[in-house]
């Protein structure tokens, strides 16, 4: 997996690839009414490359998913994608972009049936998955294509949430904790799918509590702490990173 | 037996309108999260419109009448109901219930009041299309055409709306972003356009209605103010949330309402909201409504 790094270890928090990267963020901040979450956020993720974010409950990962795609109330800095800022834009818009966010609550709806769920987001670019081959990923979902979104359990409710941004054509994937409170099994095929998605070129940004999952998907770890990008590790330098990691999470 | 059938005639004839105007204010509530009590009237104004086009719009020699107004006045409502959407609506979303229901009653009464002032109070009359005058005995009883075509004509465009909201893809989104539109939207769909023409719709069938009804009804400026408080009823006991539970519920209380009219005449102006009362005491959601 070290090939996939594209970035120079550093050691600095933003290292910038050797080209443009596909998604650049560059202090980035934002506001839920009164409370100022996120201080000045600054990271890149090249294409191709999969890129958690790491870091304690409240640091910000979550809501720095929801503000690249323009879903939080206030925002200001900058987040540049294939080179167009979007700061901006309406989350529409930058969901026409190529950028396809899959959250935490999974999002899944409850008036819908399983493939009404699937097909709900419009098709943005070429070169999305097929259905067929979604529910070649997910073989769960087809079987149940009929059934109520939410009378799915939590496993296959998280591989509609993903499997139905697939579909889109988005090149970028936002993942809010995909194994939250799932079984091991369950958990191991969302990663086998993560690899696979990523040998099949899209890119990934992973939000995880769980860095030993994390470990096994990533090219590249950014923490979180406070509101900012703290550190930068690539997924080779982990273990010697460990004790560094320990104290960042706190566990 | 005549009176009962003729009872259960202008029953069905007044659940045809229940069920046209809270399918509107059932959808609206649903996307918008807002009591649209300006419901009424658009009711009005739909009927207005007809009346309109009727005394006055000529296109050369010829005279518009009933046909072009079932398409023209819902058309001119609808736009009429953008304008509200984007310059009053759009700015009370994120705050409580209440506000939206104050503002859209506010401007119910500042739009009767203005039509009041201009026609006064007592109905202008409004003459049965010359196609549809007449009507069958059907043996039993003697069936008016043009109310007979009230009632298959509302039930088609009800069911046409059930169709389209629960079974096609625009439908999806809709429902979706009933659900949760913030996450509607960050798939690329324009949810703040869709919000529009869904009020437009709603609008757009409420004047519809009040086309339908201006032959039947007197065209008046408190129309829609006395309809639309039964019409509140009628959602009540539904349920806000379900488009066929508002058809079912708008049928089915104005032939309760029609027989109620035959077997105890008293009771007839009271006995919806007996009804909501007693739903209300035993299942709060309404008939089918989903509980939270």
């Amino acid at each position: 997996m070290a090939e996939g790094v594209r970035v120079a270890s550093s050691g600095s928090a933003v290292a910038a690839p050797a080209t443009a990267p596909l998604l650049g963020v560059r202090g980035l901040q934002a506001w839920y009414g009164e409370s100022h979450i996120l201080h000045g956020v600054d990271f890149d993720v090249g294409e191709g490359e999969v890129v958690t974010l790491l870091g304690r409950n409240g640091a910000g990962k979550t809501t720095t998913l929801k503000s690249i795609m323009g879903v939080v109330p206030r925002r200001e800095g900058s987040v540049i994608f294939e080179g167009a800022e979007t700061i901006r834009l309406a989350s529409n818009r930058i969901a026409r972009l190529g950028i396809a966010w899959c959250p935490e609550e999974r999002g899944i709806f409850a008036s819908l049936d399983v493939e009404e769920n699937l097909m709900l987001p419009p098709r943005v670019r070429e070169g999305g998955l097929t259905v067929a081959q979604i529910y070649e990923l997910f073989p769960n979902l087809r079987e149940r294509r009929r059934s109520q979104g939410t009378k799915l359990s939590g496993g296959e409710q998280q591989m509609l949430a993903i499997g139905r941004i697939l579909r889109t054509g988005a090149r970028l994937l936002l993942l809010d904790e995909p194994t939250e409170g799932l079984a091991p099994v369950i958990v191991q095929q969302i990663g086998r799918t993560i690899v696979k998605l990523r040998e099949q070129g899209f890119t990934i940004l992973l939000v995880e509590q769980n860095f030993h999952f994390a470990a096994t998907v990533a090219d590249r770890h950014y923490v979180m702490e406070h509101g900012r990008v703290v550190d930068m590790i690539p997924n080779a330098e982990l273990d010697a990173a460990m004790p560094k990691l320990h104290r960042y999470l706190g566990v | 037996m005549q009176a009962l059938f003729g009872q259960l005639l202008v029953g069905l004839i007044n659940g045809a309108f229940y069920a046209m105007l809270s399918l509107g204010l059932a959808v609206i509530f649903g996307l918008l999260n807002i009591i649209n009590f300006t419901h009424g009237a658009l009711y009005m104004l739909g009927a207005f419109c007809a009346w309109y086009i009727l005394q006055s719009v000529h296109i050369g020699d010829f005279q518009l009448g009933y046909w072009s107004s079932l398409i023209i006045a819902p058309l001119v409502v609808g736009a009429f109901g953008v304008l509200i959407e984007r310059t009053m609506l759009k700015r009370l979303y994120k705050l409580d219930h209440l506000y939206g229901l104050l503002l859209t009653f506010g401007l119910a009464l500042v739009i009767q009041g203005v039509f009041r002032n201009e026609f006064g109070s007592s109905g202008l009359p409004y003459d049965i299309p010359p196609l549809l005058a007449g009507g069958f005995n059907l043996g039993f009883m003697f069936l008016p055409l043009y109310r007979g075509w009230v009632v298959v004509a509302s039930l088609v465009v009800c069911l046409a709306t059930w169709y389209v909201i629960e079974r096609t893809k625009l439908g999806s989104y809709l429902r979706a972003g009933t659900e949760n539109p913030a996450l509607v939207q960050a798939f690329g769909i324009n949810v703040p356009l869709m919000v529009t023409l869904t009020f437009a719709f709603g609008a757009a069938l409420a004047a519809l209605a009040g086309v339908m009804a201006a032959p039947i009804y007197q065209v008046s400026p408190m129309m829609g103010a006395d309809i639309i408080i039964v019409v509140f009823a009628v959602v009540v006991i539904g349920g806000m949330g379900s488009i066929m539970g508002a058809i079912v519920t708008g049928f089915g209380l104005g032939i309760v309402e029609g027989l109620t009219k035959y077997f105890y005449p008293e009771a007839s102006t009271t006995v919806i909201f007996v009804i909501m009362v007693i739903v209300l005491m035993i299942k709060p959601a309404g008939l089918f409504g989903k509980e939270h």
